[in-house]
């Protein structure tokens, strides 16, 4: 993507980059690699999105004006998925790739062939994945959740296709995942201890270990389901003595982390811009490393939240609900150290803080609704409305895709060696931020009102709120060219960016060049003063 | 952490043009074998997914094989620093947490249904009056007849753990004494021993995969316990299947590690290979003991 410059040959190990289409295949090189999930990530998103505004387009009135019901599921569906395992995570992985041997002071990451692999099988899986809507009876319809049996006796044939694209998706993460973890604890510059490391390093650290943990589990569930579709086994199916509540608990044992993977590496950008442009250090460094343990701790024990009006036991409804609002504790503790780093902080307000401040507030909001969600009785009015879908759209929008957008203009000049436009950044972020408001603040008022997810057509009371809905998202989506176009100029030139880059950043990666050499630690840095974020 | 002195470069290739067949491989695989499930399911005559996936595994084993062997010839050119060798040694170590959480998922399905759905579905517990499906049915576990006959035809009985299962045990667990002799030969540098005990490891291996076969056939045609038969076929089937099939693979390392021992390679230095292997083969075997315990005695 970058006119990356070469090294310095001072041995014959330094070699820059390759010429031609072919480089990008066969990379090794940690920052082509996360070059490439970021790309991926950002077509993916663009995809997803596409389908979201085929989604808030049919909702923008009552009745069914655009797409039929079979379509409208599948576009729910897609949608979800495409966002989870193609934008979010993605994008997340690229961010690591980029950063983590930056940060830690390591040559590359610590398996680089693997690394290649993990990111060239996603093209593959989502290329499988998307086929599917051309396929005889369409495609994945049952929700990204994927519920049997809607999923397994219920399914379009192409739940086959959709079963192996989630093993591929599941194959590549765990293959990231285990590079990440092995880079962070074998590939640390010496004096880099655990306790030293930025705190995107440790999220990620965090976050690696949850999806090595819960990626296995998602392939086992959709292994149950294409053993009960193909082979006749009986795992969700309750006239063999399985049942279907069973897919439920074994599907978010995995998609209960799996929130939190999406959410983790976000604390640990924020934790890394607020410190930068406060221009103070990060408050409570070492709370911050024991909340984030803490949380993908809980992550593992709060999974029924999901589930509670399926019917499971009081004592279980009662423990999961007291296990969920623990949750609150430490990321109060986050957002209360964030709050207190900028505090009598010198601030200023380029476009990376003001996506994070954004975040910081947004956030906030969403992990209040998720409390309020947590308390049973109140669950079971809130359960399937649009209530649900603003409290996660509220975590994961201006949560975990504000954070994305910060971590790519707060980074993007140690990237590109440039500048990005400063008032067009700032555009990107009000527009976002408006539209993101716009679009999923109403639907807080039509969820408590009794307005159901994943349906086409409504009842008259909640048309004026999704014509608003449907107005803020249109915006919000088609901001996102503007993105695309600052990022495209920012590649093409623009203001040089010192080594720095900013004025109170600090950390392993600028104190290299602006922008960063092909190679970057070949051996280890000595000095560590500036290591600590 | 390596001392600032004491550096060693730490090897990235340059490029590899390994992972994008390895990437390609695997999707003709699964999009093949994808095909395969859904022609037979609706009935089509069609050999079109069996080619998709011929050539999917033919591409994915050419290019497993290629990838290996890269990284021993590199590693018998000396090109791995310690610190290389610990990145393998971690990712290896992750890679099998990976799978204890594969196994995990159908072991928490097995005691899921043990515990709840049992007393669930025969209208007893908690739960209980919440079934209005089958009034009459008895359950009891070992689950041998279903609420729905018709789709789930049940079995006559199960597998009992005496002997076959029994032997299994013992067979693994030797292997596990015998590997480790085998390990003891690479450390006081005695190749003989190395390459006898190792390669009565494979064959003990090959003997449990040849009694879990036997056990199969046994199930299927003497006592009607088959894949269909409901959640206990289900759950010992799918379980059972999946160690199997971790046996295969761990018997195919371990035949790797023994023509490699053939050829010279590993010192009590640098033998990482060969542990791996060996790690991978005490999981599999761990994950039996589990079984035998958990589906084979107290499940039934």
């Amino acid at each position: 993507m970058s006119a990356v410059i070469e090294e310095l040959h001072h041995d014959g190990h330094h070699h820059g980059p390759d010429k031609g289409i072919m480089r990008w295949v066969f990379t090794t090189n940690h920052k082509d690699i996360g070059t490439l999930y970021l790309w991926f990530s950002f077509l993916m998103f663009l995809t997803g999105g596409v389908l979201a505004l085929g989604i808030r387009a049919e909702l923008f009135q009552p009745g069914l004006q655009i797409v039929q019901p079979e379509l409208f599921n599948q576009l729910t569906t897609m949608h979800g998925l495409i966002m989870v395992f193609g934008a979010v995570m993605p994008a997340f992985v690229g961010l690591a790739n980029w950063l983590i041997p930056m940060m830690i002071g390591a040559p590359d990451m610590a398996l680089p062939r693997m690394n290649n692999y993990s990111f060239w099988i996603l093209p593959f899986a989502f290329g499988m994945l998307l086929s599917t809507f051309f396929m005889d009876g369409g495609a994945p319809n049952y929700g990204w959740t994927f519920y049997a049996p809607l999923s397994t006796d219920y399914a379009p044939p192409s739940v086959t296709f959709f079963i192996f694209a989630v093993h591929m998706m599941g194959i590549s993460s765990i293959m990231g995942s285990i590079n990440v973890v092995v880079t962070i604890l074998n590939m640390r510059a010496p004096g880099m201890t655990l306790m030293k490391m930025p705190l995107f390093v440790w999220t990620w650290f965090i976050t690696a270990y949850l999806l090595i943990a819960v990626m296995p589990v998602l392939a086992g569930v959709v292994t149950m389901m294409l053993m009960d579709i193909h082979f006749g086994t009986a795992f969700f199916n309750a006239g063999g003595g399985g049942d279907p509540v069973l897919f439920q608990h074994v599907f978010w044992f995995f998609g209960h982390p799996e929130v939190y993977i999406m959410i983790l590496p976000a604390f640990g950008v924020v934790s890394a811009i607020i410190p930068t442009f406060a221009r103070k250090r990060l408050f409570g460094y070492d709370s911050m490393v024991y909340a984030t343990a803490s949380i993908a701790f809980l992550s593992f024990i709060v999974w029924a939240h999901h589930m509670f009006t399926v019917g499971i036991p009081l004592a279980g409804e009662l423990y999961f609900m007291y296990a969920t609002m623990l949750i609150a504790v430490p990321t109060g503790v986050k957002v209360f150290n964030w709050v207190a780093t900028m505090w009598q902080g010198a601030m200023t307000f380029e476009t990376p803080m003001l996506f994070a401040i954004a975040f910081v507030i947004l956030f906030t909001i969403g992990g209040l609704s998720g409390l309020m969600l947590a308390i049973v009785p109140a669950d079971f009015q809130y359960h399937d409305t649009y209530f649900v879908v603003a409290h996660f759209h509220y975590v994961l929008v201006p949560g975990s895709i504000f954070s994305i957008m910060a971590a790519v203009y707060y980074w993007i000049p140690k990237w590109t060696g440039n500048m990005y436009d400063e008032t067009l950044g700032k555009t990107h972020f009000w527009l976002s931020f408006i539209g993101v408001n716009v679009t999923f603040f109403p639907q807080h008022f039509i969820g408590l009102a009794g307005m159901p997810r994943r349906i086409p057509d409504y009842a008259l009371q909640f048309a004026d709120w999704n014509m608003v809905s449907s107005c803020g998202a249109f915006l919000f989506g088609f901001s996102q060219l503007l993105f695309l176009f600052i990022v495209i100029k920012c590649i093409r030139g623009g203001k040089k960016a010192t080594d720095q880059v900013w004025e109170g950043a600090h950390g392993l990666e600028w104190t290299i060049p602006s922008p960063a050499p092909y190679h970057t630690f070949t051996t280890p840095p000595t000095s560590m003063k500036e290591a600590h974020g | 952490m390596s001392a600032q002195d004491a550096y060693e470069e730490y090897y990235v290739p340059h490029n590899s043009k390994l992972p994008i067949f390895a990437s390609f491989g695997i999707f003709l695989t699964l999009y093949g074998m994808g095909n395969m499930f859904n022609e037979m399911k609706a009935g089509v005559d069609s050999s079109f997914g069996e080619l998709v996936f011929m050539t999917g595994s033919l591409v994915m084993g050419g290019t497993l094989f290629a990838w290996f062997s890269v990284v021993i010839k590199e590693n018998q050119e000396k090109l791995y620093s310690n610190q290389m060798n610990r990145s393998f040694v971690w990712g290896m170590s992750w890679f099998i947490f990976s799978e204890v959480m594969f196994f995990a998922a159908f072991f928490g399905a097995l005691f899921y249904v043990r515990v709840f759905v049992v007393d669930w579905i025969g209208g007893v517990g908690e739960r209980g009056p919440s079934n209005m499906l089958w009034p009459e049915y008895q359950p009891h576990w070992p689950m041998l007849n279903t609420p729905d006959p018709i789709r789930f035809p049940g079995a006559a009985d199960f597998v009992h753990w005496w002997p076959l299962p029994f032997v299994n045990t013992a067979l693994l667990l030797t292997s596990s004494v015998t590997v480790t002799i085998a390990h003891h030969g690479i450390n006081e540098g005695n190749r003989k021993k190395l390459v006898t005990w190792l390669g009565f490891t494979v064959v003990l291996g090959l003997i449990f995969l040849c009694v879990q076969a036997y056990e199969y056939y046994h199930a299927y045609t003497d006592l009607g316990l088959t894949l269909n038969a409901g959640i206990f076929g289900t759950t010992f089937f799918m379980l059972t299947g999946f160690h199997g099939a971790h046996v295969t693979l761990g018997t195919f390392m371990l035949a790797v590690m023994f023509f490699r021992a053939l050829k010279g390679h590993f010192s009590k230095e640098d033998c990482f290979g060969f542990e791996a292997a060996v790690w991978y083969w005490h999981f599999v075997d761990v994950v039996w003991v589990g079984l035998f315990l958990f589906v084979y005695i107290l499940g039934t």
